[in-house]
């Protein structure tokens, strides 16, 4: 189950010729899948791309329709693997990642998949996380593409561009034996638009057709002689044909005047921000008609280089805008200037910050730089020598709190990292590796915990090198959340662990789900799944493993337990890697599934508890000692009205799930007795009911008589 | 780098026929509905004949974080413009900030600027987390972010828009939208946004009204509502039975023979102090004040802190507080009220309390109190048997009968061991007040002020005492100093910034070296 239903979208992948399709760009490029007759699609969520799995496993019955597998891969590698299906069969084939994270976890199977080269279009999508509000380190994926010689898409931003991309790649594909990369800026996936829709095909040969005959082509394989051929084939033969493809079907496009003497080259995803600066800077109007010569590489590998020439050609200047760093593109055009011996003046980094995002500001100060040193005569006076005055705003910097992702309301991490602080009052700092996933939240305050994260799944696995000489001295304690173990945790981190006999703490963060991406299924999930074997226990598979201390904790609320749990893993005798389980659903999902039941039942007139937690302001004194252990959005601080005190006091707000971590967290640290648990029972039984009554009446009686003898507050 | 050193301040080209794409930014915090904000102001402007592009910041992996969604539109003309994906310094119309401090965050990203932006922003407060983790108030400042709006923003719409949208029953998506159509920002009708609302169809009645509540007082036509921080608490009201209230009659009149400046402050703390234990504690509580008001002149300002800090000092959290709190009546109403239980429903209430063996013996008399402490095969028996957590449920007799049984110990609090040291401890820092109040009446203020980092419970309550300590520590090298006030209230706010002291560390560093 994800985290948002596609019920809507997938019928809009039932739309034909002619009909306006309105959505997302990642959507868009899940319709034209279908409409360019793909065979089979596989990959492994993550942001930016997780809806297109989400939307394709809502989709099975149209997927089946057409003859399509679908599977969610069990991580990239595997993803990029899968792509064998066409290596000698016929079949379009598309797989889909986050990059370049997703990228590096594939780069072992597409090496291999690009030396032996496909048959049947490969396309994969990677969608890719740059620039502002990103969650992983910033690189290019074009080095990969690259060193495996791979060809690489970057469409203009816009869902009729990005949707035709999808064809154009699967053509590229075919003709130069090559798969393709298609990248997908993260602005892109989400952004909204219309494209006009085409019929969707039936794949000509689906991967059915295909085990059913089977071929095999000893020249495709990844094996000596064959990879010397590969090596030259991909030079001689399939470079050649994508560049002539490239040139014959226009896949790059020109903008402006072509005997401007100034020029820009940019990468297919840079247009629109181009496009704005040049508009800002008064050379392009609105709808992207402008003077400047402009070259839109929407295929940004390999680059042509007659085409590149051309367009050089009989210019002052050029200027080549590319994101990230190295600037592979501009050293490539470098390149072939200084071998026809060109005196054109290249620009590119230098003009333009050598990293970071090229925001809208950066484009037109850089842009506004260049035209300023290479055709003042083009820039409208107006624009550079404002008399706009500047107006002192004041700075907020040092009043204005950060706000960095945290963990949601009632989310079941949050004790087990309150647990991990405890502990640590207890047993002093450890080395803490963390990984991939919702917990790495962790690493913020309140809870300050965790010192790396080496990648997906690798949590145990970056603590490996911390061998303790002295066997009762301290111990690592690393995280991985089921989707990382799943994903390539159980053999990199949790079997190395074993195999290599080491006596560190492993906490697996279980919430049935893969859930930092959106709520998928994993191995793991506790719901029932028509398309997946899902219930696969952790605990099995790691002693499986040879793991030979596990600990399944299925409440992770109950911090006591999970505190206690961690301290006997981090000081028990036993040998080898100590295992701690920690269960307890997601609570994002939970809501989602249990929030609909609820008031169904309780309007069908069936008994339901609702649980939540409040805070005696009276009883609390405003340390918020309960805060610093939890972060919870719903637990926050408030003012009391009264002049006697002078902090403001804990308060739960009505979006309190009642997951119990307030209550538990002030047992287990022995904070404070202000919380409160209040169940509200609908549909009370009619003994409740009485029950209820009279002890009300008693309580009520034994209030008033000690009214009654002295002076307080009513 | 040949980075021009400021910033070029370039104004979008309009079109062949004039128009203009017009831009908005939505920062919100993740979780407030920002993605329904976003397709709604879509929506009007498709329906108005425009072409719209929206775009959002940030994967669903980043929860509770801030995000930004960005809006660009521009009047059809058959052809499609080229929208930029990501709103740029300077290049912003419309700015909606779905909070205070997001609407700050918009201004120093450049996203505000002078003579174009029209800024919405809701002004109520999600704090955080930085911010509630303080020992003390960690609460950034409000009003200079208010203030800042004013000088960065072209036309500013700021009201509390969440208390609009909850008093509607609806969410702030609602209730910016109505700001939105009310500010006049974006050329569409009233109706339009409307519209729109009613199509989403989940709760449009309620979306409605947040809406067209917003819409009134953006147009001006209605004024911003005043919204207390905390709900304007009913004054309490002091519940004085027949029998005592000659003796409360005399500790009122001894009121009213304070200076008028105290007697509000005072008023307060009698009641607190007479709720806390009885009548007599009252008349003891005002003994001490009396001491201070004789040393004290006009305007009064040492004798204010003492009424406060005295009631507070003679109010010490004990068990017999908290099960006294927990039973009364009025806590009953209270909660009902906080988590909202109606007529047919039953409310099932689970208190969380975790007596160490240190509660138990300071609960007893002094001398056995003392020397059960010293028992330690007795306190190993307990930690074992008993030192876990309870849960006591106080809707059930049982549990109820529990707490009473304890709060009724209140008339032999005086004698518990740890009544005792609470006041030998009270007698020490008055005994401190009253001896530099002769000589330094700000500085006397100011360790009044101190007893305000004892707080908590247990461990919390022993790190507040030691930062009491260490702060009163610092008294002999401050004395006689001219800026000895003011030194010590730096201390003190240094002690409530972080909860293991380390802002206290380098404060008190500061006054050894100029100390000597």
């Amino acid at each position: 189950m994800a985290e948002r239903s596609f019920a809507k979208e997938v019928q809009k992948l039932r739309q034909g010729d002619g009909e306006v399709f309105t959505g997302e760009g990642i959507l868009g490029i899940t319709k034209a899948l279908l409409e360019n007759g793909v065979g089979y699609v596989g990959g492994y969520q993550g942001s930016p791309i997780s809806h297109l799995m989400d939307v394709l496993a809502d989709a099975q019955e149209i997927l089946g329709e057409l003859g399509v597998h679908f599977e969610a891969s069990a991580n990239e590698a595997t993803a990029t693997a899968m792509l064998a299906a066409s290596v000698h069969y016929p079949i379009r084939g598309a797989v889909t990642y986050k990059s370049v994270v997703g990228t590096n976890v594939a780069s072992d199977a597409l090496s291999n998949l690009a030396s032996g080269g496909v048959t049947g279009g490969a396309l994969i999508i990677v969608g890719e996380d740059f620039g502002e509000g990103s969650s992983i380190m910033q690189e290019r994926t074009y080095a990969f593409a690259m060193k495996s010689q791979v060809w690489m898409l970057d469409p203009r931003p816009n869902l009729p561009c990005i949707t035709k991309a999808v064809g154009d790649g699967f053509e590229l594909s075919e003709v130069s034996n090559t798969p393709v990369m298609l990248q997908v800026g993260i602005r892109s996936c989400h952004v909204h638009g219309h494209f006009t829709a085409k019929d969707n095909k039936r794949p000509s040969m689906t991967v059915s057709d295909a085990l059913e005959n089977p071929r095999r082509d000893l020249n495709r394989i990844v094996l000596p002689p064959a990879t010397y051929l590969h090596e030259q084939e991909k030079l001689t033969k399939r470079l050649p044909a994508a560049q002539n493809f490239i040139v014959e079907r226009e896949i790059n496009e020109r903008f402006g005047r072509k005997d401007a003497k100034v020029g820009l080259i940019l990468q297919g995803g840079a247009y629109n921000t181009v496009i704005r600066a040049l508009n800002r800077l008064g050379l392009a109007d609105l709808y992207g008609d402008t003077e400047v010569d402009m070259m839109v590489l929407n295929c940004i590998y390999p680059l042509v280089d007659e085409q590149l020439m051309d367009f050089c050609e009989g210019k002052d200047a050029v200027l080549v805008i590319e994101e990230g760093h190295p600037n592979y593109i501009e050293q490539q055009i470098a390149t072939m200037l200084y071998k026809r011996g060109k005196t054109v003046k290249l620009e590119g980094k230098g003009v333009l910050p050598m990293g970071g995002e090229y925001t809208g500001q950066v484009m037109v100060d850089s842009l506004g730089a260049f035209f300023a040193q290479y055709a003042p005569s083009m820039l409208p006076v107006a624009k550079t020598a404002t008399n706009e005055e500047p107006v002192a705003i004041p700075d907020l910097s040092k009043t204005l709190p950060g706000r960095p992702p945290g963990f949601c309301t009632g989310c079941p991490e949050r004790p087990i990292f309150a647990a991990t602080k405890l502990v640590e009052e207890e047993l002093g700092e450890h080395h803490i590796s963390s990984d991939i996933g919702c917990h790495l939240f962790s690493i913020m305050p309140p809870f300050d915990l965790g010192a790396t994260t080496m990648g997906y799944g690798l949590g145990p696995a970056s603590a490996a090198a911390f061998h303790n000489e002295n066997k009762k001295g301290r111990r690592s304690i690393s995280f991985v959340g089921d989707g990382g173990f799943w994903h390539n945790g159980l053999t990199s981190s949790v079997g190395n662990a074993v195999f290599n006999k080491s006596d560190n703490v492993i906490v697996i963060v279980d919430n049935f789900y893969s859930s930092a991406t959106g709520g998928q299924d994993i191995l793991s999930s506790r719901a029932v799944n028509k398309t997946k074997q899902t219930q696969n226990s952790i605990v099995e598979a790691c002693k499986g493993m040879g793991v030979k201390w596990v600990r399944q904790v299925d409440r992770t609320y109950d911090v006591t337990k999970m505190r206690d749990t961690l301290k006997e893993a981090l000081t028990t005798d036993a040998e080898g890697p100590k295992v701690i389980v920690a269960s307890s659903e997601c609570m994002l999902n939970k809501q989602r599934r249990v929030k609909p039941e609820m008031a169904k039942a309780a309007k069908e007139g069936k008994r339901v508890v609702r649980p939540r937690f409040g805070v005696d302001e009276d009883v609390c004194t405003g340390d918020h000692a309960c805060m610093r252990l939890s972060g919870c959005p719903s637990l926050s601080v408030k003012d009391t009205g009264d002049p006697l005190r002078d902090d403001p006091v804990a308060a739960i707000d009505q979006t309190c799930v009642g997951c119990g971590n307030c209550g538990e967290v002030a047992d287990a640290a022995v904070l404070c007795p202000s919380f409160y648990q209040a169940e509200i029972v609908s549909n009370p039984t009619e003994g409740e009911k009485r029950r209820a009554a009279r002890a009300s009446k008693i309580i009520s009686w034994l209030q008033s008589r000690r009214d009654a003898k002295r002076v307080a507050f009513a | 780098m040949n980075m021009q050193a400021k910033p070029i301040i370039a104004r979008r080209s309009p079109g062949p026929d004039g128009e203009k794409v017009i831009t908005l930014a939505a920062l919100a915090v993740g979780g407030q509905g920002g993605g329904v904000l976003t397709n709604w102001i879509v929506d009007v402007a498709e329906a108005n004949g425009y072409n719209a592009q929206s775009t959002s910041v940030a994967g669903v992996a980043q929860r509770t974080g801030a995000t930004i969604y960005y809006v660009e539109m521009c009047r059809d003309t058959g052809r499609q413009p080229v929208f930029a994906l990501s709103p740029a310094v300077g290049d912003v119309d419309i700015l909606m900030a779905s909070e205070l401090m997001e609407g700050g965050r918009a201004i120093m990203r450049g996203f505000v600027t002078p003579g174009r932006t029209t800024l919405i922003a809701s002004t109520h407060r999600i704090p955080a987390v930085s911010e509630k983790i303080a020992p003390g108030d960690g609460r950034a400042n409000g009003p200079e972010v208010i203030a800042a709006m004013d000088i960065a923003a072209d036309h500013v719409i700021a009201f509390d828009m969440e208390t609009v949208a909850k008093q509607a029953g609806s969410v702030i998506s609602s209730s910016l939208l109505g700001a939105l159509a009310g500010s006049g920002a974006l050329p569409f009708s009233r109706e339009s946004y409307e519209e729109v609302i009613r199509k989403s169809g989940r709760g449009v009645e309620a979306s409605l009204r947040a809406f067209g509540e917003a819409y009134e007082i953006a147009k001006g036509n209605k004024p911003a509502p005043v919204f207390e921080e905390a709900p304007a608490k009913p004054v309490p009201v002091l519940n004085v039975p027949e029998k005592l209230k000659a003796k409360w009659a005399t500790l009122e009149s001894r009121l009213t023979a304070l200076p008028l400046e105290v007697q509000e402050m005072a008023g307060l703390g009698l009641k607190k102090v007479v709720d806390y234990q009885d009548v007599d504690y009252g008349s003891e509580y005002l003994d001490k004040l009396d001491e201070i008001v004789a040393l004290d002149k006009a305007p009064y300002e040492m004798s204010v802190s003492a009424a406060k800090y005295i009631a507070r000092a003679l109010c010490y959290d004990d068990i017999l507080r908290v099960a006294d709190i927990k039973t009364r009546a009025s806590r009953f109403e209270r909660v009902k009220g906080e988590v909202v239980v109606k007529d047919d429903q039953v409310l099932m209430l689970t208190e969380y309390f975790h007596p160490r063996f240190e509660e138990f013996t300071t609960t007893l008399p002094k001398g056995l109190g003392t020397w059960v402490q010293g028992k330690k095969g007795f306190e190993a028996w307990y930690t074992k048997r008993f030192d876990k957590g309870r849960r006591i449920r106080t809707d059930s007799l049982r549990g109820f009968l529990m707490l009473w049984i304890v709060s009724s110990l209140r008339p032999m609090r005086r004698k518990l061991l740890r009544h005792q040291s609470e006041m030998a401890h009270v007698a020490a820092w008055f005994a401190t007040v009253k001896e530099v109040a002769r000589t330094d009446p700000a500085l006397a203020s100011e360790i009044l002020a101190n007893y305000r980092l004892i707080k908590g419970y247990s461990d919390t309550h022993a790190r507040g005492l030691s930062k009491f300590a260490r702060v009163m520590g610092a008294l002999d090298m401050l004395k006689g100093r001219t800026d000895a006030a003011d030194w010590m209230r730096r201390l003190r706010t240094a002690a409530l910034e972080d909860e293991k002291g380390k802002a206290l560390d380098g404060a008190l560093a500061t006054v050894k070296s100029f100390a000597g």
